[in-house]
């Protein structure tokens, strides 16, 4: 159990669905795998392809990010831009030869508890299958 | 791929980020010096919240742990940081250990950020030096039966909320004064209370309903639970002081078309629409003297269109000029531009009062407001859906607002309770209730409607009041009488003698030649089928969001709940405030709720939309993007992906940088997440601030 391989993946997710779902979950007592860490932004409109580049060089197994459903962005298309984006970082990480499935982007409303645990459950089997980053080792 | 290629120099290396971030944003925002990572010494305050906290995860593994951490001088743990004794645990550890920010690892900071700030801020700190790390709603609870995942999942959320603590400067919060003027929306019994209720407060009130008259489904309505009061005895008074009270500037057949700004100063656009009527107002502004719609009706028997008349449930016909029924407020004909044909008549018999304008546009209005309430109300549930009871394909199965119609005295049968197939006053009637309501199968709603059990027992008792030897049947799954006289009211209908019967009716046959209905169903009670036949089927139909309820909301930056029901910022703390300031929610948009329920909710959104207009002023978010000008080489593109036009192009020093206008950015940081140059300062969520927690997590550690 002990030593037993779990993925690193962070999650960055936008205050007003996404986080505000996590935290239904919360309070709804549903039950997830641990292996995600949360960097709270406004709006997904914010994620910076910096940000997604940064983790997997700093050795994430996995990205998520999580935003507002189309037409519900608490700023109005914050979540379309961030999410044009996540095209262009995905076949930017394609090319320097990471699985594009280590990074994700779900949209979670706030009222999506148990969606949120299903996400994070789903996310946490593909990386968990993919295995380790294979950029973990340049990371340390 | 250029682009890509200057921020990959420039932004991993996070010092080197931080430092030339530094100078450049002191430049920019000179209220808002930036923290150098040397001096920082942050304090962190575990939660036990109970057990809440400390049943899942090991406190004082962590509290070990966080004081290992680079940055961190001070770490405690405490039952109830939130309490007035654990507030005061920061307050004096800040002053006591030279603190230069903070960290509350608890619950959420969605439900406690304002209280630890304010803690910082009695410390002696800027309260935007507080970050909190969720291991609450995001910890504890979610992994109960995993301690050793949740408390390392603990430890890491509190080095991820370090690091940006020891990065977060002061800001400090802009106050922008706030418009004395607020908008209704939805001129239901809701939305009329909230509009009387801000008028009365001496707030100019803007009450905008999309039909053209106010009352919504009340004023359908002929009795009322459990008091019996006919329901437009009492709602016809309210109607008519809306109409009359001086700060109410009441638009019907108007809708939202558009809404710009922020709280205190939201620009609301509405859309006039076509009416073909002028009011007398209207008429005398453009000089007809004495002319304009007075409502005598002269219009209505010539016009040769006849269409159904939706508020009574389209069992009534109405010309293509129209008035609802005789209480609307206000009384003015409406023309539906969808059916006329333009033949003149009415214009012709109009005469001298030239009211009727047969070449009317929409208009489009603007209005400036503080606050806005929604008070969208319901729609029936298409109870035709569930197939099994024959809906729309049997004629003597109606729904419970069509019943309400053939009820009422004002309705299409003048009050006698006849069958839609032959006129005949049925003897034997059955109510289905929890049709489509409290239903699993993915056809219906999963939630309990609230006031179908109410209303129904409310149906049978006005049969049994209105024709004589009647037999009511009430197939139900459990009876709610919840409120206040509502149990009495329970007792009193089985007293009349309404037969009960509990369960699930399977379906529901024609007999073709009489039209009467066969009900098969099941009594859970005695465990037996029963097979009944009535002579008429009132089905309780669940309710839904109304139909533009879903576009209106989103103008307004308004969540809805996974059926559609707007979303509430906190469903006992904040019930009739939204997650979008100066926004709040009433009746039964919010939620199923019957009368005295929806008035009181409007009464309290009323209350919460008067608070910031009386106050004058509201602090925003200073989450303002902030332009590092040396960094910035002009290209622009964030001034068209900024959704507010925040962003501009300005000469400075012979060349072209961005400037933002701080009052218009809400702080959505899509500008900086795409700036190629990283020239955009998000305050408070700083590409440093946020690249840093990314090491902490992925690299970070211990000092
Ligand atoms: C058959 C039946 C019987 C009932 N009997 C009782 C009873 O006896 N006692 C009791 O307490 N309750 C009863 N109720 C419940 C009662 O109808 C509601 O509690 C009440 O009508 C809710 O008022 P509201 O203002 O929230 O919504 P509504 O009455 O639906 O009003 C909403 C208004 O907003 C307008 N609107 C909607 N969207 C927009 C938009 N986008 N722009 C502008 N305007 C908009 C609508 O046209 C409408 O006028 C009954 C309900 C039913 C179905």
């Amino acid at each position: 159990m002990a030593d037993e391989w779990k993925p690193q993946i962070l999650g960055i997710i936008c205050n007003w669905c996404s986080y505000a779902g996590a935290d239904l979950a919360g309070s709804a007592r549903t039950q997830y795998p641990p292996d995600i860490r949360i960097v709270r932004i406004m709006c997904t409109g914010r994620v910076d392809p910096l940000f997604i580049l940064k983790a997997f060089s700093d050795g994430a197994d996995g990205v998520l990010v999580s935003g507002c459903h189309f037409g519900d962005c608490h700023y109005l298309e914050g979540n379309y831009k961030g999410a044009k984006r996540m095209f262009m970082v995905k076949s930017l990480i394609r090319n320097i030869g990471l699985e594009d499935k280590r990074l994700r982007m779900t949209f979670v409303s706030a009222s999506e508890g148990a969606k949120w645990a299903k996400v994070v459950e789903d996310v946490v089997k593909t990386v968990t299958d993919l295995g380790p980053s294979p950029l973990k080792e340049l990371a340390r | 791929m250029a682009e890509k290629k200057t921020k990959k120099e420039t932004a991993p290396k996070k010092k080197e980020a931080t430092k030339a971030a530094a100078p450049a944003v002191k430049a920019a925002a000179p209220k808002a010096p930036a923290t150098g990572k040397k001096e920082a010494r942050v304090g962190v305050f575990i939660c036990h919240c109970g057990t809440n906290i400390a049943g899942s995860i090991d406190i004082n593994e962590v509290e070990a742990y966080a004081k290992t951490l680079p940055d961190v001088a001070f770490a405690a743990n405490y039952q109830y940081v939130c309490s007035t004794p654990g507030q005061k645990i920061i307050a004096d550890a800040i002053k006591d250990h030279n603190l230069t920010g903070t960290v509350v690892a608890a619950c959420s900071p969605r439900l406690h950020e304002p209280t630890f700030r304010t803690a910082t801020k009695e410390g002696g700190l800027n309260p935007f030096r507080f970050e909190m790390a969720n291991i609450r709603e995001q910890g504890s609870w979610v992994h109960m039966h995993d301690r050793e995942g949740a408390t390392e999942k603990a430890k890491d959320a509190i080095r991820i909320a370090v690091a940006k603590a020891a990065l977060l400067e002061d800001l400090i919060p802009k106050s922008v004064p706030v418009e004395k003027a607020a908008i209704v929306v939805g001129a239901g019994v809701a939305g009329m209370q909230a509009a009387l209720d801000l008028a009365n407060a001496g707030i100019k009130t803007y009450l905008i309903e999309k039909t053209p008259s106010i009352g919504g489904r009340m004023s359908q309505l002929d009795k009322t639970f459990p008091t019996l009061d006919c329901s437009q005895c009492i709602l016809t008074p309210k109607m008519v002081d809306v109409g009359r009270a001086e700060n109410i500037e009441l638009m019907t057949y108007t809708e939202v078309e558009s809404v710009e700004g922020y709280i205190g100063n939201f620009d609301v656009t509405l859309r006039k629409k076509a009416r073909g009527v002028l009011s007398m107002a209207e008429a005398e502004a453009m000089g007809i003297s004495g002319g304009g719609c007075n409502g005598c009706g002269d219009c209505e028997p010539v016009c040769p269109v006849i269409k159904p008349n939706p508020f009574e449930m389209n069992m009534k016909p109405r010309k293509a000029i129209y008035i609802y029924h005789p209480q609307v407020v206000p009384l003015l004909y409406t023309v539906d531009f969808d059916s006329c044909i333009k033949c003149n008549l009415c214009v012709d018999v109009c005469g001298d009062k030239k009211a009727i304008d047969l070449e009317m546009k929409d208009e489009l209005i603007k209005v400036k407001v503080g606050t806005a309430i929604l008070a969208l109300g319901y729609d029936m549930f298409p109870i035709e859906k569930k197939d099994e009871w024959g809906y729309m394909k049997y004629e003597n199965v109606v729904n419970s607002l069509e019943f309400e119609r053939l009820i009422c005295a004002s309705g299409p049968t003048g009050g006698h309770m006849v069958r839609p197939s032959d006129g005949q006053t049925p003897k034997k009637v059955a109510f289905l209730l929890c049709a489509g309501s409290r239903d699993n199968t993915g056809i219906g709603k999963p939630y309990c409607s609230r006031f179908c059990c109410m209303y129904s027992l409310k149906h049978a008792h006005q049969i049994y009041e209105k024709i004589p030897g009647v037999q009511s049947y009430l197939f139900y799954m459990d009876i709610r009488s919840f409120g206040k006289m509502y149990e009495e009211f329970y007792y009193r209908i089985q007293d009349e003698g309404a037969k009960f019967i509990r369960g699930r009716v399977a379906n529901i046959l024609e007999d073709p030649v009489t039209k009467n209905l066969i009900i098969n169903a099941e009594d859970t009670l005695l465990n037996r089928p029963v097979r009944l036949e009535v002579d008429m089927v009132v089905l309780a139909a669940a309710v839904q969001p109304s139909s533009d309820t879903d576009r209106t909301r989103k103008l307004f930056g308004v969540s809805c709940s996974l059926d559609g029901w707007l979303l509430e910022a906190h469903p006992k703390l904040n019930p009739c405030g939204t997650t979008t300031a100066g926004v709040y929610v009433a009746g039964v948009c919010q939620g199923p709720k019957d009368i005295p329920d929806t008035v009181a909710s409007a009464e309290g959104a009323a209350s919460a939309a008067s608070i910031p207009i009386h106050m004058g002023e509201v602090e925003l978010e200073p989450y303002f993007a902030q332009c590092i000008e040396e960094k910035c080489a002009g290209c622009g593109m964030c001034v068209n992906l900024c959704p507010y036009q925040a962003l501009a192009l300005v000469e400075k020093e012979g060349r072209k940088v961005m400037e933002v206008t701080e009052a218009k950015c809400k702080g959505c940081g899509t500008c900086g997440g795409f700036c190629p140059g990283g020239a955009i300062w998000m305050q408070h969520f700083a590409t440093p601030q946020i690249v840093a927690q990314i090491d902490a997590f992925l690299l970070g550690g211990v000092k």
